[in-house]
């Protein structure tokens, strides 16, 4: 599962390794024909405005229950946390930032003295916390402190009751989501292996809110496959790995994550991603073809749910058909929303912008675009902007760096990070995600009346 | 390295950011890493600000690291430049760019740009905040106004006959605590004394307004910890005096009245007559009694933790019982203040302290800012926010300053409302057993009995929960008698009692709590 599925014709070789069966996924006549497959990027260097995968700690330590995120930065790390986290941050939150100061700078020895005395003194206060996660950052990465090292050193000093883990949150290196990606990647190695000869086990990779994760564990059960979620809500349970497992991705955005499991002998299934009614179809459909269960089971299984999204998207659709959204990037979530607003809701695509493109984990998602959409990749924000009030989209999704400024000049957005902090996988949520957009349309009428 | 889970103050590049976005024709290319964006959305969702901040970032990723930073840096200022056209610009570089060493001042002047350009030079991993606001726009205004500095021993020239004096009004910043309407207050309080105000700063103030500061006869020091630097270079290049009163309370008005009259050479009587301020009257009526000796903790930025001290010790009535700042810089003034009220003051900006102080204090009232009111959320205490760091909220959109007589009003309504109104308290006091005020009743409006389950329910609420941060005091059981007694105590302060009267009996060994107990606890406590 290594080769970039870019190139013409790859997506049969895909559908042929995973074993999707021919016809399974009905899109492949459209992907010649209205697919983004083979469509150009502009790919872009400037300012960016977005997050930093530190960004991700918000909600990964919401799902590992007995985790505990510790930033090894600056005053800037700690604030960004804060503005971004808000009122969790008076929660007793299970986060933390060790501060660089003055002192630790003037020489490397002594921080990593610093470093396991903030540990120790840590892991006295919240003796319930079974897995750390040293928390690289800017000012880390940048004065090369060896956090692995010390992830070592510390899961030494405080095992058996807590292990240390490490990974770089930094914005040198990861954009928002990747932060999960980097964070789960590093959980990869620690994963059980697989007892030989154990049935084939699906595993679904990327953080689903419990109630998605819910909803999903009982389909699969009721398509008789056995699946266990990646990252797990306790750090004692965490799913074993190795030839055998098939994985799943549930986000698009988890590129090390998928090749750190491919490391160690799982395969991905490739499908679209689960958001609207016909992107969770077509991923449930590519787990259920990879572990051969009949055509009928499937349908039945999900016929019922199915009805439902599609009853509550004809009320969206009443509205959005027709809009044009423009896309700034964000979370790597831009490709498949836009892809459901334009399927499912008759929406039409201006830009979709995206920090990151990863075309092989992608590939679907593309050859279901319209084509003719323009897709771009990476961000210099102000030339962005031109392009965006060049264009007069009826709404513009964004972060909230950008959002009011545009209201401001009369634009309609719909602020990104909701897309990531809200339930919208699966199709009990399809129509919760169609609202996002419905609600600010609604409103700026509303108000206008 | 310190723990860290809150932190009162930003890094001191967003001090410098806030400097930029208060003020018009400047831009800002801040030398910085991908994700320190981030700081943007403060001034466009909590202060709601229609625009974005004027500021660009280079985002240098780590595969610039290896050499082009720098060129990095050149490009985006120049393009910053070409792209808004400012009057001048600013640059820096955020805690990472400080540590791989371009040097953006240098840079910058490299590229002959043809207006000023204000290196800002803010050690990250040493200051905060607030001293990168009070840096950055003493860089400012030193690059600005410097050029127009009168050679030493210079006498300024006597005002023209007619003219009205005219001060200068700073500190007011992007991101500050009620900075828009006490600017507009202190104008409208100026204006009524006869004084014009030649340059409001940073707020909504061009570079070419900076240039001109030196014009004005005093300055108006509204916020020191962002204007007494600028304040005293002024002073030394200028010979303008500066203000020391801050007008925050009714009192500080009036000595600030008298003050900027002194410096203006005029007769502050008419204002002081004319001054309409509901606070001290409404502070006097007899419904406010019930506020005499109110226990009252204040904590927030010096300034306002000094200012709010003196509007509950002298024009409220209330005890201080404790006073403290996140603000190093001015530890010495909260200090000084410490001591008028014969209390320990408390520097410190790691909030578990200040939890753990106010859990030991017990006051009946917090002032502070947005931490406190979380603290004393969790701690069940009443609390009004004084000072910034504060959330969306407080970034109001009806008038509410903090300063002058109308501030002393906002003052008064935002302190008292979260204590119970006197005459409640009394009148629950008084019929509390009876049939229609009895804990167990439910609200007459809901029809009395009727709903008198869901009623019970919440009510009992309060002696079910045991109080979050309540010490384990075990060790003593209730008699049913003073158990009895104690649910004839007001709901509010039930739990309160029950703290006191179990901690008591835990300090003196008695095993068994009575009615005696109960009744010398009290004793012991209202003391």
């Amino acid at each position: 599962m290594t080769e970039v599925a870019d190139a013409p014709g790859t997506l049969a070789t895909v559908d042929a390794r995973t074993g999707v069966g021919r016809g399974v996924i009905p899109i492949r006549e459209d992907a010649r024909a209205d697919g983004c497959t083979d469509a150009p990027v502009l790919r872009e260097r400037g300012q960016r405005e977005v997050f930093c995968g530190l960004t991700g700690i918000i909600w990964l330590h919401r799902k590992v229950q007995d985790a505990f995120f510790l930033v090894v930065g600056s005053r800037t790390c700690a604030h960004l946390i804060q503005s971004a986290a808000g009122v969790m941050i008076f929660a007793e939150p299970r986060f933390a930032t060790a501060i660089i100061d003055e002192r630790d700078l003037s020489g490397l020895a002594d921080v990593n003295d610093e470093l396991d005395r903030v540990v120790t003194r840590l892991l006295g206060r919240r003796p319930d916390i079974r897995l750390l996660f040293l928390v690289g950052s800017c000012p880390s990465e940048v004065i090369k402190l060896d956090l692995s090292r010390a992830a070592a050193r510390l899961t030494k000093a405080h095992a058996p009751q807590v292990r240390v883990l490490n990974y770089s949150g930094s914005g040198i290196e990861t954009t928002f989501t990747q932060g999960e990606d980097a964070c789960l990647a590093s959980m990869v190695p620690v994963l059980p292996p697989r007892p030989a000869r154990a049935p084939a086990e699906l595993l679904v990779v990327g953080t689903l809110a419990d109630v998605v994760e819910d909803q999903f564990a009982r389909l699969f059960s009721q398509l008789g496959i056995a699946a266990r979620f990646f990252p797990p809500r306790r750090a004692n349970a965490l799913p074993p790995v190795g030839p055998g497992t098939r994985f799943l991705l549930a986000q698009p955005f988890l590129a090390d994550a998928a090749r750190a499991l491919e490391e160690r002998g799982a395969t991905r299934i490739a499908a679209p991603f689960p958001l609207g009614a016909e992107g969770t179809t077509h991923w449930l459909r590519a787990a259920a073809d990879a572990f051969e269960v009949p055509a009928a089971t499937f349908d039945r299984v999900t016929a019922p749910a199915r009805e439902r999204a599609a009853q509550a998207l004809a009320r969206h659709r009443a509205q959005l058909a027709g809009k044009r959204v423009f896309f700034f990037p964000d979370s790597q979530l831009e490709i498949p929303i836009a892809r459901f607003l334009s399927r499912e809701l008759g929406m039409a695509l201006t830009e979709v912008g995206t920090p990151y493109l990863h075309r092989q984990h992608l590939a679907q998602e593309l050859a279901m675009l319209p084509a003719g959409t323009t897709l771009s990749e990476g961000q210099d924000v102000d030339r962005q902007l031109d392009r965006c009030r060049a264009l007069r989209p009826d709404i513009v999704v964004c972060g909230l760096g950008l959002a009011n400024p545009l209201e401001a000049e009369g634009m309609t957005t719909k602020w990104s990070i909701e897309l990531v902090f809200t339930p919208l996988q699966g199709y009990e949520q399809a129509a919760d995600l169609a609202e996002l957009f419905t609600r600010p349309l609604v409103r700026r009428l509303r108000l206008a009346a | 390295m310190q723990l860290t889970l809150w932190t009162y103050e930003g890094p001191p590049h967003v001090g410098a950011m806030r400097i930029a976005t208060a003020m018009k024709d400047v831009h800002y290319v801040l030398h910085a890493p991908q994700g320190d964006t981030y700081a943007d959305l403060l001034f466009t969702m909590i202060e709601r600000l229609p625009r974005r901040p004027p500021v660009t970032y280079t985002t240098f990723q780590a595969r610039d690291l290896g050499g082009d930073t720098a060129e990095l840096f050149k490009r985006a200022a120049r393009e910053a430049f070409e792209r808004f056209k400012p009057a001048a610009l600013m640059v820096g570089a955020s805690c990472t760019a400080e540590l791989i060493q371009d040097d953006p001042g240098g840079l910058a002047r490299a590229l002959n740009l043809p207006i000023p350009v204000v290196a800002l030079e803010l050690p990250s991993y040493q200051r905060k905040e607030n001293w990168g606001a009070s840096e950055t726009f003493y860089r400012m205004v030193r690059a600005l106004a410097g050029p127009h500095v009168p050679p030493p021993g210079t006498v300024r020239a006597p005002r023209e006959a007619g003219q009205r004096p005219r001060c200068n009004l700073l500190g007011a910043t992007a991101l500050g605590f009620r900075h828009r309407d006490d600017v507009q207050e202190i104008t409208g309080l100026l204006d009524a004394l006869g004084i014009d105000v030649h340059v409001t700063a940073p707020l909504q103030a061009a570079p070419a307004d900076l240039a001109r500061l030196g014009e004005a006869d005093f300055n108006v020091v509204l916020y020191p910890e962002i204007a007494s630097l600028t304040a005293q270079w002024l002073q030394r290049s200028f010979g303008q005096p500066c203000t020391k009163t801050v007008p925050i309370g009714t009192g500080a008005t009036r000595d600030f009245i008298a003050e900027v009259a002194q410096l203006a050479g005029i007769d502050p009587a008419r204002a002081l007559h004319d001054a309409t301020a509901r606070a001290p009257w409404y502070a006097r009526s007899v419904d406010a009694t019930y506020l005499t000796g109110k226990r009252v903790f204040v904590f927030g930025d010096a300034t306002h933790a000094v200012a709010a001290a003196r509007v509950a010790a002298t024009e409220l009535g209330f005890t201080v019982v404790g006073l403290g700042t996140y603000s190093r810089e001015f530890a010495r003034e909260v200090r000084e203040a410490a001591r008028l009220y014969g209390v320990a003051p408390l520097i410190s900006d790691d909030y578990l302290e200040i939890e753990a102080a106010i859990a030991e204090l017990q006051p009946e009232l917090v002032l502070g800012t947005q931490m406190e009111r979380h603290i004393a959320k969790r701690l069940g205490v009443p609390c009004a926010v004084i000072s910034a760091p504060v959330h969306v909220q407080d970034y109001s959109a009806r008038y509410s300053p903090q300063m002058g007589f109308e501030g002393a009003n906002v003052l008064f309504d935002t302190w008292v409302h979260p204590l119970m109104m006197g005459l409640e308290e009394h009148l629950i006091g008084m019929f509390r057993g009876d049939a229609e005020f009895h804990e167990d009743a439910a609200p007459s409006h809901l029809g009395g009995a009727a709903a008198a389950p869901i009623a019970i329910t919440t009510a009992v609420t309060p002696i079910a929960t045991p109080a979050p941060l309540a010490a384990p005091t075990t060790g003593a059981a209730w008699a049913s008698d003073a158990e009895q007694e104690l649910r004839k105590i007001p709901f509010f302060v039930r739990g309160k009692a029950r703290r006191n009267t179990e901690r008591y009996a835990l300090d003196r060994g008695v095993p068994l709590i009575t009615l005696e107990t109960l009744y010398d606890a009290k004793a012991h406590f209202s003391q």
